[in-house]
């Protein structure tokens, strides 16, 4: 295998001949419609490609380079600068090809991994429903046998960026007379199949990335299923780990660093730099702050990635770098609506600058403690299955799912 | 603790306990009186017999660590004996180890002294901090006078580690050339100790006056100009307190852990109820991320890395801060018994207390992060 120290070299060498540099420092644009920035991905994506950088971590026969964790962080490290297709990396490949790697039939595998590190498909989570996503084994969207296939009927929410994307990894009951774990069913089931209806949904930053959709008989073959019939929540729980280890700056299928413009938000030092107040000593110890914050997220993560990695730690340590990320994030969001002070209230002219884009940011600050699994459920997961505390009792447990209570 | 320790480290580290417990018990530690000194001179030498003031030093100057990487090494010593909560001086020897070593060669001659330190014959400490001020040890208000043959030392330091037990005062002064240090006998004309309250039980400090205190030209420690050495003194000087916070919350989060197996209300363990597993599991996140942070510090200086005084201050900014929310939750999920005297806790929130107190705030820490980030 090539060293990292030479994937480095090659690496800066191919990004200066080949990748666009980023433009400025300005945050682009607020939009509402964010179609070129998804046109765009897939070009950047295509170009790491062509050049042998795509998919780094993905095995080679699943067309990936088959290299290391260190080589990613190394490609990452050098692409700093360059325009990366950021959307790609969560949840395309960080956990759902991920998933699909751990999980997939070979097919599944060669096709959809493949496409996506091709830049040609975009893939999405279709978990949450309008009755819950925390307690995501009780989904009742459901699929019934149809001679070779499915017939899939119920209706998701909250899918991230599902407009954008070709296939989503669907969670369906398949069987309502054993408890909720074990009728379930992971199906690869394409967005514009007939019968799939999508609404996008605005949320409170304007962004309109949040996506809805109806399932009305659509039908989907035997090949659609991901691992065993009725064994979906194994799957499922897989998907979770992934999200998770994502959301924790954990995943080593994370390509580039940075947020996609689809998710406007102004960390503490531009906002510093942009409203001038740096001589303020106030202001420098928030600046601090988040300085220490951010660098203590990447060490927690490197160390509980190395620990689960060795067997030091278990698995379900994911939700503490889960967790450490939305308290990160949220302190970013904190220290930015304090450092711009007045300025978040009017923002400047007509248009809401950069003290203004920090407010709007804020606006969405719980989406850290809720997107990838609320905090709560990580919380849960640490003290029950890291510090082995009781289990929070559950009348659903080994109950036939028809027999469960619903809410409204 | 460090993912992943060699046999050797394990060795070190074992050895470490075993000799700590042998002396100093918790409970020896809670009846230690005022004024009673707190840790005896055979002990520190048969710890240094084990590399307690080694780890740092280079072989030729008759140290040496374990795995060949001295400040990860002390790092896992401080680990050890923090959680035991040991008396003695390893933080002030080996910081003054660090700027010993550090300025080997380039001014007057410390090798006897650094040789005897190693050895556990003699103790040193820093005298860095003055009276009424907070942490700014490059601009200190004790004066070093250039005079025949020497220096004249006027001023005041204090919340100097073991002064009462210090052989050699390693004295932060200003010259006409800038901010230097002086190795100065705790014995010489004109140096006064004085005790000094300490919040944690097992650990003492002192005020000490320097009136007209010549020292000679041989007395300098490295150049005029030290700031560099201070720079590192105070590296390793925080490392060794996040080691050792760090293995004072593990001992406190574990104790509290196992309470809430052991404790009933309403007829279920405190463990099962929602709203107190929930802080566990922050409790246990913040944990891991102090420990990820003290080792990634603990690296850094350990190679010398350019970001090596960001990664200290990280470090301390956050196990500063972080210690003591987890160890007062600590207390609450306890109850009543966890401000009581005859428990641990309070010494383990002592330690800490202490600790983020010293050698910068973490206040001072984040200012310097904006300072170093060039905001
Ligand atoms: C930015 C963002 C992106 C997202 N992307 C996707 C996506 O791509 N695909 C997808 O399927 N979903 C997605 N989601 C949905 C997300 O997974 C859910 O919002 C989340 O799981 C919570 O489910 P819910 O919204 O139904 O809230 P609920 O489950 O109704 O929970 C409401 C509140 O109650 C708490 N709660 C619930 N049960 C318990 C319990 N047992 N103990 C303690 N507290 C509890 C929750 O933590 C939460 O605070 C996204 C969400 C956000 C914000």
């Amino acid at each position: 295998m090539e060293s990292v120290e030479s994937f480095r070299l090659r690496a800066r060498a191919w990004l200066a001949e080949n990748m666009p540099r980023q433009a400025g420092d300005e945050p682009p644009p607020l939009s509402d419609d964010d179609t070129s920035d998804w046109i765009r991905a897939r070009e950047l994506q295509r170009m790491l490609y062509a050049g042998g950088f795509a998919g780094i971590c993905f095995p080679q026969e699943y067309g990936g380079l088959g290299l290391t964790r260190a080589h990613q962080q190394a490609f990452t490290e050098e692409s700093i600068g360059y325009e990366m297709p950021l959307p790609l990396n969560i949840p395309t490949f960080a956990i759902c090809a991920a998933t699909l790697l751990d999980m997939g039939t070979e097919e599944q595998k060669r096709d959809r991994i493949g496409a996506a590190i091709r830049g040609e498909e975009v893939l999405c989570q279709f978990l949450s429903e309008p009755r819950g996503g925390s307690d995501l084994a009780g989904v009742t969207t459901r699929a019934d046998r149809d001679g070779d296939g499915w017939i899939l009927n119920g209706a998701k929410t909250w899918s991230t960026s599902a407009y954008a994307a070709d296939w989503g990894l669907c969670l369906a009951r398949t069987n309502w007379e054993v408890p909720k774990h074990r009728g379930l069913t992971m199906f690869l089931v394409p967005t514009k199949a007939p019968g799939v209806t999508m609404n996008r949904i605005r949320m409170v930053n304007g962004v309109r990335e949040f996506c809805e959709e109806f399932f009305d008989d659509v039908w989907v073959p035997d090949s659609a299923v991901v691992g065993e019939v009725d064994a979906g929540w194994t799957v499922a729980s897989r998907q979770l780990f992934h999200e998770r280890n994502s959301m924790g700056g954990g995943s080593p299928y994370v390509s580039g660093r940075g947020h996609p413009r689809t998710v406007p938000k102004v960390t503490p030092l531009e906002i510093v730099r942009a409203c001038g107040r740096t001589e303020d000593p106030r202001i420098r110890e928030l600046v601090g702050e988040y300085l220490a914050m951010a660098a203590v997220q990447r060490q927690t993560s490197d160390r509980v990635t190395r620990a689960v990695g060795t067997g030091a730690l278990d698995p379900a340590a994911v939700s503490l770098i889960r967790l450490l990320h939305a308290e990160g994030a949220q302190l970013s969001d904190d220290l930015a609506v304090r450092i711009a002070g007045a300025g978040v209230a009017t923002g400047t002219g007509a248009e809401p600058g950069v003290a203004g884009r920090v407010a709007i940011g804020y606006l969405m600050r719980q989406s850290a403690s809720l997107g990838g699994g609320s905090t709560e459920m990580a919380r849960n997961v640490i003290s029950e299955r890291l510090l082995g505390m009781p289990r929070e009792a559950a009348p659903d447990r080994d109950v036939p799912f028809k027999q469960v209570k619903q809410g409204r | 603790m460090e993912l992943g320790l060699s046999p050797d480290q394990k060795l070190f580290q074992a050895s470490a306990k075993g000799l700590l417990e042998k002396e100093y018990s918790l409970d020896r530690i809670r009846d230690m009186a005022d004024g009673e000194p707190r840790w005896n001179r055979d002990w520190w030498r048969q710890g240094a017999e084990l590399g307690w003031a080694a780890a740092i030093v280079p072989e030729e100057l008759g140290g040496g660590s374990v795995s060949g990487e001295g400040v990860r090494d002390l790092a896992l010593l401080a680990e050890e004996l923090g959680a035991g909560l040991a008396p003695g001086p390893l933080l002030p020897v080996n910081v003054v180890l660090a700027g010993l070593v550090e300025t080997h060669g380039t001014g007057p001659d410390h090798t006897a002294e650094i040789e005897a330190l190693v050895a556990g014959e003699s103790v040193a400490s820093w005298a860095v901090y003055e009276p009424g001020r907070e942490w700014s040890p490059v601009a200190p208000g004790l004066t070093a006078t250039p005079a025949a043959g020497g220096f004249v030392l006027d001023g005041v330091k204090d919340r100097v580690e073991d002064a009462g037990q210090a052989d050699l005062l390693l004295v932060t002064a200003a010259t006409p050339e800038g901010v230097a240090q002086f190795l100065v006998p705790a014995s010489a004309v004109g140096v006064t100790v004085s005790p000094q309250w300490s919040l944690d039980l097992s650990r003492s400090f002192g005020e000490v006056r320097f009136d007209g205190v010549q020292v000679t030209a041989d007395a300098m420690v490295g150049v005029a100009g030290a700031d560099q050495v201070i720079e590192r003194q105070l590296q390793i000087a925080v490392v060794i307190q996040c080691a050792e916070v760090c293995a004072v919350l593990d001992r406190a989060f574990a104790m509290t852990r196992q309470w809430a197996f052991d404790r009933y209300s309403f007829g279920r363990p405190l463990a099962s109820y929602q709203a107190l597993k929930h802080r566990f599991a922050d409790m246990r996140t913040w944990l891991e991320a102090c420990h990820a942070t003290t080792q990634a510090a603990a690296a850094a200086v350990q190679e010398r890395s350019p970001n090596a005084a960001e990664l200290a201050s990280v470090a301390k900014s956050y196990v500063g801060d972080r210690s003591l929310v987890i160890l007062q939750d600590c207390v609450q999920l306890h109850g009543g018994i966890g401000v009581t005297w005859e428990h641990d806790l309070h010494l383990y929130l002592r330690r800490a207390t202490l600790d983020q107190a010293l050698y910068g705030t973490p206040q001072d820490h984040r200012l310097r992060l904006a300072d170093l980030a060039a905001i």
